[in-house]
């Protein structure tokens, strides 16, 4: 549903989104380098499970939740993509966990 | 040469100050502009935003923009640079990827109230900063656009499509359909076909009736800066793709994803496969910072939204919080700029930094400006009035509020069943209690209970909203200092939220 101009010209950000990798340009949002590897939905709904995806990608509809690098809901357009990051695929509501304090 | 994240960049709150004399929320067009006036003007200023780079949305990710951007975004974006140098010259502190969540009066030892303390956070770290004078200029956002379907992947905002194209040089693909009104339709559809998108159609919900109501504005309008830009504009729209005018109803169709996108027009339904459907019906102030702190809001019957009063100055009913920008009524970008100048004046007179003589200086040639780049608004504001039929969902299955799922349906048989108010809502159907905050529902909400109660929105009222505005780890509220006067306050809103009423 996106693809890249065919001018920009950025390094390569290599990541993964439910295990499968996907080459981003530096400066992508994670919201913005899933829609141009083709991906349209990012999350289930905590009420009936249904998809969703990135909708207004400037932080305020939170449609674009994600899980980065092991937690949970993360805002995916906010949040600039790294090399080696780990996103995932926000299912239903985000479970608390215990985190270690760094 | 300034960096793009500016010579003062504080990547971490800590290392920001305890205290500054002003600190902006926002880096737009109003919030670098008030934050460089007032930092210029000798006040020790603080610029909080939540992206990486300044310019808001409307300039979004200017610094980094190359020529071929400047050819497909046009000048009126590009102009966003000089706003964004100019501020990272001034003596201001920059905050960039840094979210501020709440704001509440600060007091010293002896109970004295000595200004306002903003909670901010940066990469999971939060900080409580405060400050004598607040300039809000957290701007707009796009209107709900409550239509069946809405909810299915594939269906966005044409202001996100603008994003991932101005962030990530991201152009739309596929059968591409653009839908709904308002001056940044056009815009954005001319954006896109000049990036190269094959957009398959424009489908155009101004209202007929709009022309009759708009044609009172037209001789200011003719005059105005707008109507070159304007049918240039539609020009390129029109010979490069379809647009489709007077539809009456739309909805987007697909299990799962979109498929297809369905409306009305001329009494007629049409149907169109689609990959990509962008929809659009104007923009209104972002409420949630002015509402959570306490602002005196009114209702505007030509924009049909909420906005927080302010004065010449822009200063809200709360002393030393001013609302610059689209954030106060929307008045576009160029406006901003002026207002968020303007603004910083009225922050630099309070801090005692210049005198009554030298800010109506100042300020004399700043005023005749937003008139004359206010030329012709009114125009637009009555021809792009979005219809009822598409602020007010005609279908019961719509779904209102996204986070939690609420229809329309819902909500109507809830008014019956008591909830007269937004807030009652909340209680009734979880509407609005959602991450997004009632920012996707709100002023449907709100339209929804008035034309169910026969009742006017401003009658009917908004959310009221808490802080924080933004959500906030456990781990991050856990690290906050705790006074016992921050425990009394938490208990005191605690009780406060027990006993709200309508309004």
């Amino acid at each position: 549903m996106f693809r890249r101009a065919p001018d920009r010209n950025r390094d390569p950000v290599t990541f993964t989104f439910d295990g499968i990798p996907i080459t981003a340009l530096a400066g992508d949002s994670v919201a913005a380098a899933l829609l141009a590897a083709g991906i349209r939905a990012c999350r289930t709904t905590p009420v009936s499970g249904a998809p969703r995806g990135p909708y207004c990608m400037m932080g305020v509809c939170f449609e674009c939740l994600v899980r980065i690098d092991g937690v949970g809901n993360r805002q995916g357009c906010l949040v600039p993509v790294q090399e080696g990051m780990t996103v995932e695929t926000q299912k239903g509501p985000h479970v608390l966990s215990a985190e270690l304090v760094p | 040469m300034t960096s793009i994240t500016g010579g003062e960049a504080a990547h971490t709150v800590k290392n920001l100050a305890d205290a500054y004399d002003v600190i902006v929320i926002g880096a737009g067009p109003a919030g670098l502009s008030a934050a460089t006036t007032v930092s210029t003007l000798g006040a020790r200023t603080l610029l909080v935003d939540e992206n990486q780079t300044p310019g808001g949305q409307i300039y979004r990710s200017i610094l980094l923009a190359q020529t071929a951007d400047r050819q497909r975004l046009g000048e009126g974006y590009w102009q966003g640079r000089e706003i964004a140098e100019t501020f990272l010259r001034s003596g201001a502190q920059y905050a960039p990827a840094t979210t501020a969540w709440s704001i509440g009066p600060a007091n010293d030892e002896g109970g004295q109230f000595i200004g306002h303390e903003v909670g901010v956070s940066t990469g999971g770290t939060a900080r409580l900063i405060s400050a004598r004078q607040v300039v809000l200029a957290t701007g707009a956002l796009e209107r709900p656009f409550p239509i069946a379907g809405w909810t299915l992947p594939g269906v966005m905002t044409a202001g996100a499509a603008q994003i991932a194209l101005k962030t990530s040089g991201l152009i739309p693909d596929g059968r591409v359909v653009i839908a709904g009104t308002g001056p940044l339709l056009y815009l954005l559809a001319a954006q896109l076909i000049e990036a190269g998108a094959m957009v398959a159609a424009v489908l155009d919900t101004t209202p007929r009736r709009n022309w009759l109501k708009a044609l009172r504005h037209l001789p200011t309008f003719l005059t105005s800066p707008y109507v070159v830009k304007g049918l240039r504009l539609l020009r390129t729209v029109l010979r490069r793709t379809k647009v489709v005018r007077w539809v009456s109803a739309l909805s987007a169709e697909g299990t799962g994803e979109l498929k297809e996108v369905v409306w009305t027009a001329g009494g007629q339904e049409h149907r169109m496969p689609a990959d990509l459907l962008l929809l659009h019906q104007g923009v209104v102030p972002n409420v949630n910072f002015s509402n959570a702190a306490g602002c005196k809001h009114v209702w505007d019957e030509t924009q049909l939204t909420f906005r927080p009063q302010v004065d010449d100055w822009y200063e809200t009913s709360i002393p030393g919080i001013s609302i610059a920008g689209d954030g106060a009524g929307i008045r576009g970008a160029e406006a901003a700029a002026l207002q968020g100048k303007l603004t910083g004046l009225g922050c630099a007179i309070r801090l005692g930094l210049i005198g009554g003589e030298d800010r109506d200086r100042h300020a004399s040639t700043l005023k005749v400006q937003l008139t004359k780049v206010t030329r012709g608004r009114e125009f637009l504001d009555a021809l792009y009035q979005p219809s009822k039929a598409f602020r007010v969902p005609q279908n019961p299955e719509t779904i209102v509020c996204r986070c939690e799922e609420v229809s329309a349906a819902q909500i109507r048989a809830s008014v019956s069943a008591g909830a007269i108010g937004p807030n009652q809502m909340k209680v009734f159907l979880r509407s609005g209690m959602g991450p997004c905050q009632g920012r996707l529902c709100g002023l449907t909400v709100t339209e929804l209970i008035a034309d169910e109660r026969s009742a006017s929105p401003d009658m009917v009222g908004y959310y009221r909203l808490r802080f924080p505005i933004k959500p906030l780890r456990l781990r991050e509220l856990a690290s906050l200092p705790q006074s016992d006067a921050a425990k009394v306050a938490v208990l005191a809103d605690l009780a406060d939220t027990h006993h709200s009423k309508v309004n």
